[in-house]
């Protein structure tokens, strides 16, 4: 499904965000990313979908290259790559429906999705990608309206919309409480299970990876340091890892239920 | 026993003031008697007091006649004509704003030569009085409230694309990169993260204009341009003070209710 | 399936948008009528066009010469919007803590303050000169009243909004110790607000000096004058240079300004 093939990113100041990396990520897996802030988590997940360009090497999704792809080719690999944020990047004072319908855009001329024509079929994608996380009656409500879980929510609905392939997550409950943090994640987990969508999640908490993830990818200045099962990754892996002991913060200390 | 401010200064040091103080305040001194002494205070007209007080009374005992006349060239038709060209000059300037304001706005380009280049254009247009724009225009349409249109609709955009410039660099990039993410286009991207985040303060400073408009179209008659500044300027020649009171007051009363109403929309939309 | 047949069955009603229609309507309405109103149309602004041109073309090259006639008349601009200020921001003072409702004890004071600041600020400055020349006769002096009126309403606006978010506390314990109105505002108001009051004066002087270059239009003394003088007679390159030289002015002062007022807050 993705193949990353030894990619590095150097910074103009010379500084390398990531150096040598090689993953290969099939159908349906469902990866956590750990490793300490400035790891190059976030650049990582960022170059799949080529919001950064990497410096070296190459990703290919689906067996095409995105990294050699632009225009219309580069808009329609990054359709079937769906993301969510920390911080939900929801237009906050636009209604939900219309943020979530903003995920099928790739999908449509610009005249059409600027006059707002959204053909019926896709109202009712968006609909049902709102029913599936719960917050269909919040469809007419401005975003900024709504608590931070749900936004969150709508951030998840119009990936959904977007009916990709993929979904990368960049700490999508590092701004959450414990308690919606446990939703979203039930959400992301159960899409990755019930529609097969292949799942990539940074993450902060340890107990958070174990839990949901399938396979977890440890990151460490730029380079995986750990990469197999979460059976695996246990609390000696993750001291390596971080290069130090666990600390308290990397427990979200919320017991499973 | 008291101690000395003297003694005191041996346990704390006062702070030296700067030596170049004196200098300063020498040079405000110079520069204010230049500037003074150059105003010639002189040649009041002996008149004054009278024109003072028949202006007063124009302003408080109003000659209502001249509020509406059946045929024309009243009080009321000059004000609506002031109020429709600061109407019309504000929508043209936003919507030549709109582009300056992508095109300033330092978050929209990569390179800070373009952005820096159109702000450079913005303090230029700015700098460039309404009123000359007007004598120019005038040049070009022939006199009338036309070229008063244009003349505003051309120098509000100094100011109101410099605010929406504004506006666009304080937004939240977020929205901009999920919609890059779900592969949207630039123009998608533009009219589906950026133009719903800049739209209510665009509406707001919009308004903001219309207020500051609505005053420069009093004074667009007194050139030509048209507006409540052609009868103003044809009863100052005249003499006729009581007119001159009446359309005062239709201006100060105009200007008001404008600032009320759009005071009010404004606290509505942001 | 049964899961679409839910989510058509939940789907809420989307709200009524009568409201945007009607404003747009509304909007549309009033520009069209200005349009009418105005005399403005595409097709006169076209046809304008080539005049345009040709008044363009007779501006450049610009006349250096002209500056040696108009460099005195640029100086008097100068002097007018310095002594304008000046006394408007002196004016300004007391209308500003008149105004401001932490610091005028009862609203009886500064409601009515702020009403007659309100209907001094609709008269825009060049309106303000005129009437001025029509009482006190053309040259500086009527200019120099309006100035003084306009810089006044501006600073004094500009500084009883700030004055109303000052730090309450200085002004607590300055009462606790027992301290007088005078006292009260000299220890603990002015402090808190000169600099602001500084920079509000630099700009207003910026805004002035634009301003004082454009009142001559009226008779009320300054650089302005020669507009009319220069396009009476059809002479468009000397207007061009009284507009550059005007605006190489009028940016100098700005840069200079700018640099202060950051150097105060």
């Amino acid at each position: 499904m993705i193949q990353i093939r030894n990619i590095t990113k150097t910074y103009p100041n010379g500084t390398k965000g990531l150096n040598g990396i090689t993953l290969s990520i099939a159908r349906g897996e469902f990866i956590a990313v750990v490793g300490l802030s400035g790891a190059g988590k976030s650049t990582l997940l960022r170059s799949i979908n080529r919001l950064h360009d990497i410096t070296e090497g190459e990703i290919l999704i689906d067996g095409s290259s995105i990294t050699r792809a632009s225009g219309r080719e580069l808009r329609s690999i990054r359709r079937d790559i769906g993301m969510i944020f920390q911080s939900f990047n929801l237009v906050k004072r636009a209604t939900v429906l219309r943020n979530v319908l903003a995920g099928r855009v790739g999908y449509h001329s610009t005249l059409r999705t600027i006059l707002g024509r959204f053909p019926e079929r896709d109202l009712d994608i968006a609909f049902r990608a709102l029913d599936r996380v719960n917050i269909v009656e919040k469809a007419y409500a401005r975003a900024d309206e709504l608590s931070g879980g749900q936004q969150q929510r709508v951030a998840i609905a119009r990936v959904l919309a977007q009916e990709a392939k993929i979904i990368l997550a960049d700490e999508p409950v590092a701004s959450l409480d414990p308690l919606t943090t446990k939703q979203v994640m039930d959400d992301l987990k159960g899409i990755n299970q019930e529609l097969g969508i292949t799942t990539i999640v940074n993450l902060h908490f340890i107990d958070l990876a174990r839990q949901y993830a399938t396979r977890i990818i440890g990151l460490r200045a730029g380079e995986v340091v750990f990469d197999g099962p979460v059976s695996e990754a246990t609390d000696e892996r993750f001291a390596e890892i971080y290069g130090r002991p666990i600390s308290q913060d990397e427990w979200l200390g919320v017991p499973a239920i | 026993m008291m101690t000395t401010k003297k003694q005191w200064h041996t346990i704390v040091q006062k702070p030296r003031k700067s030596r170049y103080r004196w200098l300063i305040y020498a040079a405000l001194a110079a520069l204010y008697v230049w500037a003074f002494a150059g105003i010639p205070f002189t040649g009041l007209k002996e008149t004054a007091g009278q024109v003072t007080q028949a202006i007063f009374a124009g302003i408080f005992s109003p000659d209502w006649g001249y509020v509406y006349l059946p045929e024309g060239e009243d009080l009321l038709r000059g004000l609506l004509d002031t109020l429709a060209i600061a109407a019309l000059g504000t929508f043209i300037s936003t919507l030549v704003s709109i582009p300056f304001a992508f095109w300033s706005a330092a978050n929209m380009s990569r390179a800070r030569t373009v952005s820096a280049s159109g702000r450079m254009v913005l303090s230029f247009i700015r700098s460039f009085p309404e009123i000359v724009m007007a004598i120019l225009f005038i040049k070009a349409v022939g006199p009338g409230s036309f070229a008063g249109v244009l003349a505003l609709g051309l120098h509000s955009v100094g100011m109101l694309g410099k605010l929406f410039a504004e506006e666009v660099e304080s937004m939240d990039r977020g929205p901009q990169e999920a919609l890059v993410a779900s592969g949207a286009n630039y123009w998608q991207m533009l009219w589906f993260a950026v133009i719903p985040q800049v739209l209510p303060g665009f509406l707001s400073y919009t308004l903001y204009r219309f207020e500051i408009n609505v005053r420069s179209a009093t004074i667009l008659g007194i050139i030509g341009a048209g507006g409540i500044g052609t009868p103003l300027i044809f009863a100052q020649s005249s003499r006729d003070w009581d007119r001159v009171g009446i359309i005062l007051l239709g201006i100060i009363v105009m200007v008001t209710l404008i600032d009320l109403i759009s005071g009010a929309i404004r606290r509505k939309i942001t | 399936m049964s899961k679409t047949a839910i989510a058509q069955l939940k789907r809420p009603k989307p709200p009524s948008k009568l409201k945007h229609y009607l404003t747009a309507g509304f909007i549309v309405l009033i520009l069209w009528g200005s349009a009418v109103n105005t005399d403005s149309t595409l097709g006169e602004l076209i046809d304008g066009l080539p005049n345009m041109m040709d008044l363009l073309r007779d501006m450049f090259p610009p006349k250096w010469s002209y500056l040696d006639n108009i460099a005195g008349a640029m100086l008097e601009t100068i002097r007018m919007a310095l002594v304008g200020t000046t006394i408007g921001a002196l004016l300004a003072v007391p209308v500003a803590l008149l105004c401001a409702g932490n610091i005028a004890a009862s609203r009886w004071l500064y409601h009515p303050a702020r009403l007659l600041l309100n209907l001094i600020r609709t008269l825009p400055d060049l309106l303000l000169a005129a009437i001025f020349v029509s009482i006190f006769g053309l040259g500086p002096l009527p200019g120099i009243f309006a100035l003084v009126i306009f810089s006044m309403g501006l600073i004094a606006k500009l500084t009883y909004e700030s004055l109303e978010t000052i730090d309450p506390g200085p002004l607590e314990a300055l009462t606790s110790v027992g301290a007088n109105r005078a006292q009260w505002i000299v220890y603990g108001v002015i402090p808190q607000i000169q600099a602001h009051f500084m920079s509000y004066v630099l700009y207003t002087f910026e805004i002035n000096v634009r301003a004082a270059a454009i009142l001559g239009l009226v008779g009320a003394g300054g650089i302005g004058h020669y507009y009319e003088v220069t396009l009476g007679f059809l002479e468009y390159d000397k207007t061009c240079t009284i507009i550059i030289f005007t605006l190489a002015i009028v940016l100098m002062i700005d840069y200079a300004s700018t640099k202060l007022r950051e150097k105060l807050l």
